[in-house]
């Protein structure tokens, strides 16, 4: 069904059934107990969860098939955001018509970036894209001001002309929305001490990126796909058999950039505001970050490293030193204050070194990331005995 | 390709089970509340989005302390504070409406994007009923716009803009700091009358809501004693180095450099500043004179030794004699072992003044709190008579003067307060150009 075999539709289901449950799948300490501070299923970081997965899945085409390391793609997150908030402001709150020029801006603008970009290899193509994104940055930032507000960001705005919608009547801006439901729109469940949120903006991305999931999922098992598997191989063997590859990179790029585009694009519909600091080399380079940890080239390791990354930043960036203190106070005053001393670098604003730490010992000891580091798991607990020494089932395409 | 078929059977128990799902959350007892993060158990949450890193991270951590302070004070801990001294006695320092005050607080990183992020995890996760902090207006109109958007109220902290309660006002946005306009308008005349009427000012801006409307301010007010522009250069709010900015001023023919930069912003431009050399200079016959319309004791603490001798403008300053400002002082002086910043005080007084409102209004609903807060006039949070206008939710008080203390006698006097300047000298019309096109709205207590 769907264009995909047996096996890959059952995963698609999971993937879509784990999708839909996250709310509750995410949220298992009840509320007030004091591991509540891990619950993750509140809509503003899944939304994140899920539109990171969309950006992450989409550099997996470039990167983990062709082995091209694009270092400017966030570039294109920040060009769909604009356009984005663009169309709320002149067109409609409808997110529909911002999410299309979204994801087309994005392939537009990773067209001509990739058509100068591709014209070199390895780490010279890293550091145009590269080159590329800081000067779409440092545009947006200074002299683009009057269309992309710089450091004051982008948002709808009372006097803005909204052509489609009906004028607002009560000096509100409206809630942006798909066809009259309100991305804000929250179902909370209170379920004995348990509370699940259901939020529309949430599935409204959860939804999407389980789409472009299937999208990459086909795109990697057709011969497309191969061609460009073809490229990470051996690129000079591919052209001395009288193929020309580069069109095959450019389509690659172009798809990639219209991923980040949509993302954008869903970031800007999510939360009307969109900086400029969303384009810098940070945000490119977590992307990278994100592939490597799930597991480059692999179809869910993607969206797992989107996941890890978002609950790390969102999560521990939260855990101050009064939660600290709260958390050790059982313990004599010294001790309690030792212990907040030592976990301090690690959590608040330290949570950039709680990451690298978990990086590199997911890239030393889990070189395939963390979908390696599942398959290994996997294997102990079924214990085939032939899977001993042997290379695993199902390896990532290098 | 798989085939459809139907069957009666089939059909009959398919649309049981979508009943049954259908029917499946009433079965559950769905929230109800009247406003967004309605309290409902002991507890009552303040979120505090406070920049920790980034060009503003020292106000940030400073203005944390306060929160922190105040939070205290609110729950009977400590000394009380300003709770003796503020001219509502609504409060009893034993929580709010019977609740314990908690707080969750979040690193805005002086960016939009950041501080959005953390405030929108408050209040989904955290279920905070208000929120409060930011150091940059960019920040604050961000927050701003989110809580109307969410129905939260928001006390802005350190936002000096002429945008917040301007172009950008909302009616769940309160802002107790002053302004642009009001610096430019206190400082215009002590300006003339230190450095004279013949003068030719270079800006250095920085480049976001804040320093345009500061850079608007002080063009307008010193061009009306008679000061003539060179020029207004824009600087990115990230940079750090100022030299490629500063250079130009020496042969721009412009005697006096204002300095439309805060925090770390101004700490590295002024100190480049000092290092070029401006300020021994003779310039059209006249000594060169640096000017930095806004300072903060943090900013003037980074600077040293080269804030000596310069003139800007202060909301608040600890050496103050007021009775709440001497409370204040006390109570931070204990817990922290230093005199509180502007900064500090000012988002100390948010949220006393934000809890007050909630005790009078006996409701934490965002509508009931903002009609509780419009037009209110209070006294003894270190301003002296304050009202918070109605039309803007602006605050209006007196406004000081400093300058940069030429003998410090500790580490902490490095401000002395030239004069302070009157309320009356400071307002201006709410319909005023400078604070035109924007619209309060309605006030929403979301759902």
């Amino acid at each position: 069904m769907l264009g995909l075999g047996k096996k890959d539709l059952r995963f698609l289901l999971i993937v879509l059934l784990l999708t839909l449950a996250a709310p509750i799948l995410l949220n298992p300490f009840a509320e007030g107990s004091a591991m509540a501070q891990f619950n993750a299923g509140y809509p503003d970081l899944m939304q994140r969860i899920a539109i990171f997965a969309i950006f992450a899945v989409g550099f997996n085409i470039l990167f983990g098939l062709t082995g091209y390391l694009s270092f400017g793609h966030a570039a294109f997150i920040g060009i769909g955001s604009y356009a984005m908030v663009w169309m709320l402001k002149l067109l409609t709150m409808n997110i529909l018509p911002g999410l299309i020029l979204a994801t087309l801006m994005g392939g537009a603008f990773a067209l001509l970036i990739g058509y100068v970009s591709l014209r070199r290899s390895g780490i010279y193509f890293s550091i145009l894209t590269l080159a590329f994104a800081q000067m779409s940055f440092n545009m947006a930032y200074s002299v683009l001001t009057p269309i992309t507000g710089g450091e004051n960001g982008l948002g709808p705005a009372l006097g803005d002309p909204r052509i489609l919608d009906a004028a607002a009547a009560n000096g509100t801006i409206p809630e942006v929305n798909l066809f009259g439901l309100s991305m804000r729109a929250t179902y909370e469940l209170d379920l004995a001490g348990r509370v699940f949120q259901f939020n529309a903006g949430y599935y409204v991305c959860g939804l999407l990126s389980v789409l472009m999931f299937y999208l990459a999922l086909r795109l990697f098992r057709s011969p497309f796909g191969m061609m460009l598997r073809a490229i990470k191989c051996n690129q000079h063997r591919l052209n001395y058999t009288g193929l020309h590859s580069r069109p095959y990179m450019l389509s690659a790029f172009v798809i990639s950039g219209m991923y980040a585009g949509l993302a954008g694009g869903l970031m800007a519909a999510m939360d009307p505001l969109a900086g400029a600091d969303r384009m810098q080399w940070q945000a490119s380079g977590e992307v990278v970050l994100m592939v490597i940890l799930g597991g480059v080239g692999t179809m869910l390791g993607p969206v797992l490293g989107a996941g890890f990354i978002k609950y790390c930043e969102n999560i521990f960036s939260k855990i101050n030193d009064h939660v600290l203190h709260d958390w050790f106070s059982i313990f004599p005053k010294w001790l309690e204050n030792l212990l907040v001393t030592v976990v301090h670098p690690f959590v608040g604003q330290g949570w950039h070194l709680t990451l690298g730490v978990l990086f590199m010992l997911v890239v030393i000891f889990l070189p395939g990331g963390l979908i390696e580091g599942g398959q290994r798991i996997g294997r102990l607990i079924r214990r085939k005995p032939d899977a001993k020494g042997k290379a695993p089932a199902t390896t990532p395409a290098e | 390709m798989s085939k459809l078929v139907l069957t009666r059977r089939g059909l009959l128990r398919t649309g049981a089970v979508a009943g049954a799902g259908l029917a499946l959350p009433t079965v559950f007892t769905s929230r109800a509340s009247a406003f967004t993060n309605e309290p409902k158990g002991g507890a009552v949450t303040l979120g505090f989005t406070v920049p920790l890193t980034g060009p503003y991270a020292d106000e940030g951590n400073d203005e944390l302390k306060a929160f922190q302070l105040a939070v205290k004070h609110l729950n009977g801990e400590g000394d009380g504070g300003m709770l003796s001294t503020f001219s509502s006695k609504a409060l009893n320092g034993a929580g709010l409406l019977g609740k314990k005050v908690a707080f969750v607080s979040g690193d805005t990183q002086t960016k939009p994007d950041a501080a959005r992020a953390a405030a929108k995890s408050m209040i989904e996760k955290d279920g905070a009923i208000m929120i409060s902090g930011c150091s940059s207006s960019a920040v604050a109109i961000a927050l701003q716009a989110l809580c109307q958007e969410a129905g939260l109220i928001n006390m802005v902290g350190l936002s000096h803009s002429n945008d917040t309660t301007g172009k950008d006002k909302k009616r769940n946005g309160f802002r107790h700091f002053f302004n642009a306009y009001m610096s430019a308008a206190a400082l215009a005349p002590v300006l003339k009358d230190m450095y004279g009427a013949d003068r030719s000012a270079y800006h250095l801006t920085a480049d976001y809501s804040w320093g345009w409307t500061q850079q608007a301010s002080m063009q307008a007010a010193t061009e009306a004693i008679g000061w003539k522009t060179v020029a207004n250069v824009l600087t990115p709010l990230a940079s750090t180095d100022f030299s490629s900015y500063i250079a130009p001023v020496l042969n721009s023919g412009a005697d006096v450099l204002i300095l439309n930069h805060y925090g770390a912003n101004m700490v590295n431009s002024l100190t480049q500043a000092v290092q070029f050399g401006l300020k021994d200079k003779m310039v059209n016959g006249k000594q060169f004179q640096i000017v930095v319309p806004l300072i903060s004791e943090l900013m003037a603490k980074g600077a040293g030794p080269n804030i000596r001798d310069i003139p800007g403008s202060s909301n608040w300053n600890w050496k103050l004699e007021d009775a709440g400002t001497k409370a204040f002082v006390q109570s931070y002086g204990k817990e922290y072992g230093a005199p509180p910043s502007q900064a500090a005080q000012t988002c100390y007084a948010q949220v006393m003044l934000y809890a007050d409102a909630v005790a009078r209004a006996k409701s934490f609903n965002p509508c009931a709190v903002v009609e509780a807060l419009e037009g209110y006039k209070f006294d003894g949070l270190g301003n002296g008579p304050t009202e918070y206008r109605a039309e803007d939710h602006q605050c209006f008080k007196d406004c000081l003067v400093v300058k940069g203390k030429e003998k410090p006698d500790n580490e902490f006097d490095t401000l002395e307060i030239v004069q302070v300047t009157p309320t009356e000298k400071v307002t201006y019309a709410p319909d005023n150009k400078m604070f035109a096109g924007g619209d309060l709205g309605q006030c929403n207590p979301g759902a």
